[in-house]
């Protein structure tokens, strides 16, 4: 399940093309992936993998485990293995030093140019270690000044440190805010550790809860951009949840991510052994509606596993090993990423523009024909996978206002060493049979010929094109071939989603 | 003097550490202990064992029985 984001902030003006309020609904189709976000804070996020989609294609961050201490203790949480709120439960994240830190994120850097953001985040709480985690920012900055920081924090030691946040010029702060009620707070947490002292129960969710509030209104005050997480728990505060985004979103978070509560007996986390379960995809969805009012967003967090290193599904992790990085020589070129950052920027103007012209003379063509494709991507913004070396597809709606980013959909690799699978190919096809066609660099004449009985159209003509314009020029052509008899629209399925975290 | 931390359950979390008033607790080869001889129990600092109050893992801080208690 994937979790959705969602903006909490109404009625902004985005970009000035006109955009209505209406549950901030932007008129601007515009494919930059900025959903609903307000210019000063697209020109902030842009980059940011985890907050846009677009980015994902172009940029990679990474998180460093240096803070495994933690000050409260969550039900969702079983804290012999990891923070399962922040990574995929049950997998030990390597604990760094600050300085073994550094040294992997320059080494990661150097290696990977898309890198722009470091994040600490779990297992444990950035801020219950304090020392740790400004001593890996300080390490950081002194030789990479170009990379972005993060962090993530229950909120709980949050007002003791927005200044030392600001200080350290950290610009995007997570806070994980589950209740703003203690009554529904004591379910979720059974302790807190504060001023010296173990509080339990309801005492415990009150003192969390005003922190929480306290610390997000002193970050926003001073201009930091807030995210919110929420684990959804079913029976406990799903009902609760919409009472949360109203009191973020009065206080100026910028976006409000409503996760489902991940809760296998295996994890040993007190909510796995005692049975509560997770939501269901539709009770998920059905939450995040009646919190969204609009689904004009960005949709794409993977709940991605906290130490995964790459872009896009791609997971190097394992070069970068803590004995790797120890005994690595890293030589850091500034230079070099300055000019691959530029490069990107010029690219994605590019591919806007591209996407701009294509779309002259669509809209009377379109009418209301609401069509859903599937992309093969390994990111950059073209369609540059193939088809069987896909381990997601990337879904967009066309519409009479162009090609928009709705989703993406996990699958096991179709071609494991060589050879094609009948049975993966049949849930690489339930994974996307809601699409009238698949976009590839390049696919077997099998496959093509399956899909094709599936009512699924392979399309390798747009290999390494930029994927929106593609998917216009593409669009405007089916709808020609639909006018003129040559296509049928058919009834297509609902799309499975594939349970778990991805890893990149 | 008397707390010990049980190494089995412990997951090697810090918290304690920067906890402690003594600074009795360190980390030695991959597990954290606590120095007896610095150990306190918290008296004349705090009302409760600050190790034993923040660790997340139950009954991974305990007394040692071995030792007697700590008198000020
Ligand atoms: S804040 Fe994170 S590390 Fe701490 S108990 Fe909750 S889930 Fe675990
Ligand atoms: S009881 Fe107090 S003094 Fe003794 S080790 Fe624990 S925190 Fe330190
Ligand atoms: S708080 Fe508990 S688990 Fe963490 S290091 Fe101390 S004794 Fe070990």
């Amino acid at each position: 399940m994937q979790a959705r984001i969602i903006p909490i902030f109404e009625n902004k003006p985005a970009g000035g093309c006109g955009a209505t309020g209406g549950g901030g609904k932007s008129s601007c189709g515009s494919a930059a992936g900025r959903g609903d976000l307000s210019p000063e804070v697209w020109e902030k996020v842009k980059n940011h993998p985890c907050y846009s989609e677009q980015a994902h294609h172009h940029f990679a961050r990474m998180h460093v485990a240096v803070a495994p201490a933690c000050n409260i203790q969550c039900h969702y949480c079983n804290r012999k293995y990891d923070c399962s709120n922040e990574s995929r439960p049950g997998v030990v994240s390597e604990k760094l030093t600050p300085e073994l830190a550094a040294k992997k994120v320059l080494a990661v850097a150097a290696e990977i140019p898309q890198l722009t953001v470091v994040g600490i985040a779990g297992p444990g709480d950035a801020l219950a270690n304090p020392e740790k985690t400004f001593k890996t920012f300080q390490l950081i900055q002194n030789s990479a000044p170009d990379i972005k920081l993060c962090l993530s924090t229950n909120g709980l030691a949050l007002p003791d440190y927005v200044q030392t946040i600001q200080d350290f010029n950290v610009d995007h702060v997570t806070i994980t805010i589950n209740m703003v009620d203690p009554e529904v707070g004591e379910r979720i947490y059974p302790w807190i550790f504060y001023k010296h002292k173990r509080w339990t129960g309801r005492d415990a969710a009150k003192i969390l809860a005003e922190r929480q509030m306290e610390g997000l209104e002193m970050l926003t005050s001073k201009g930091i951009l807030v995210k919110v997480n929420s684990v959804m728990v079913p029976g406990v505060n799903d009902d609760h949840l919409v009472a949360v985004n109203q009191a973020v979103k009065s206080r100026g978070a910028f976006l409000h991510n409503i996760m489902p509560l991940i809760s296998e007996p295996e994890h040993g986390t007190h909510y796995g052994l005692t049975g509560q379960r997770g939501p269901s995809a539709q009770e998920l969805k059905a939450l995040q509606d009646k919190c969204e009012g609009d689904m004009n967003l960005m949709r794409h967090c993977r709940q991605c596993r906290a130490d995964a290193v790459g872009l896009l599904g791609e997971d190097r992790s394992q070069e970068f090993t803590t004995d790797k990085v120890a005994e690595m020589k890293v030589h850091y070129d500034a230079e070099a990423r300055k000019a691959y950052q530029a490069f990107v920027e010029k690219e994605r103007e590019d591919q806007e523009a591209a996407m701009k012209r294509e779309l002259s003379g669509l809209a009377e063509d379109a009418g209301h024909a609401n069509v859903l494709v599937a992309v093969a991507t390994k990111g950059s913004g073209r369609i540059n996978e193939h088809f069987g070396h896909a381990g997601e597809f990337q879904v967009f709606e066309l519409t009479a206002a162009g090609a928009k980013f709705v989703g993406h959909r996990r699958v096991d690799h179709y071609c494991q060493g060589g050879y094609g699978e009948e049975e993966t190919l049949e849930t690489v096809i339930s994974a996307i049979n809601d699409c009238a066609a698949v976009f590839v660099a390049k696919i077997g004449l099998c496959p093509k010929k399956d899909l094709e009985q599936a009512g699924i159209e392979a399309v390798e003509e747009y290999a390494h094109q930029y994927i929106e314009q593609s998917l216009v020029a593409w669009f405007k052509g089916y709808l020609a071939r639909l006018r003129s008899g040559d296509a049928v629209a058919v009834e297509r399925g609902q799309g499975s989603l594939r349970q778990g975290a991805f890893v990149a | 003097m008397p707390y010990k931390i049980v190494a089995e359950e412990c997951t090697n979390c810090a918290a304690c550490e920067t906890e402690c008033p003594n600074d009795a607790i360190l980390e030695k080869k991959g597990t954290f202990i606590i120095l007896a001889e610095k150990c306190t129990e918290c008296v004349g600092h705090y009302d409760d064992a600050q190790c034993v109050e923040v660790c997340p893992i139950p009954d991974c801080v305990v007394i040692d029985e071995r030792l007697p208690r700590y008198a000020a």
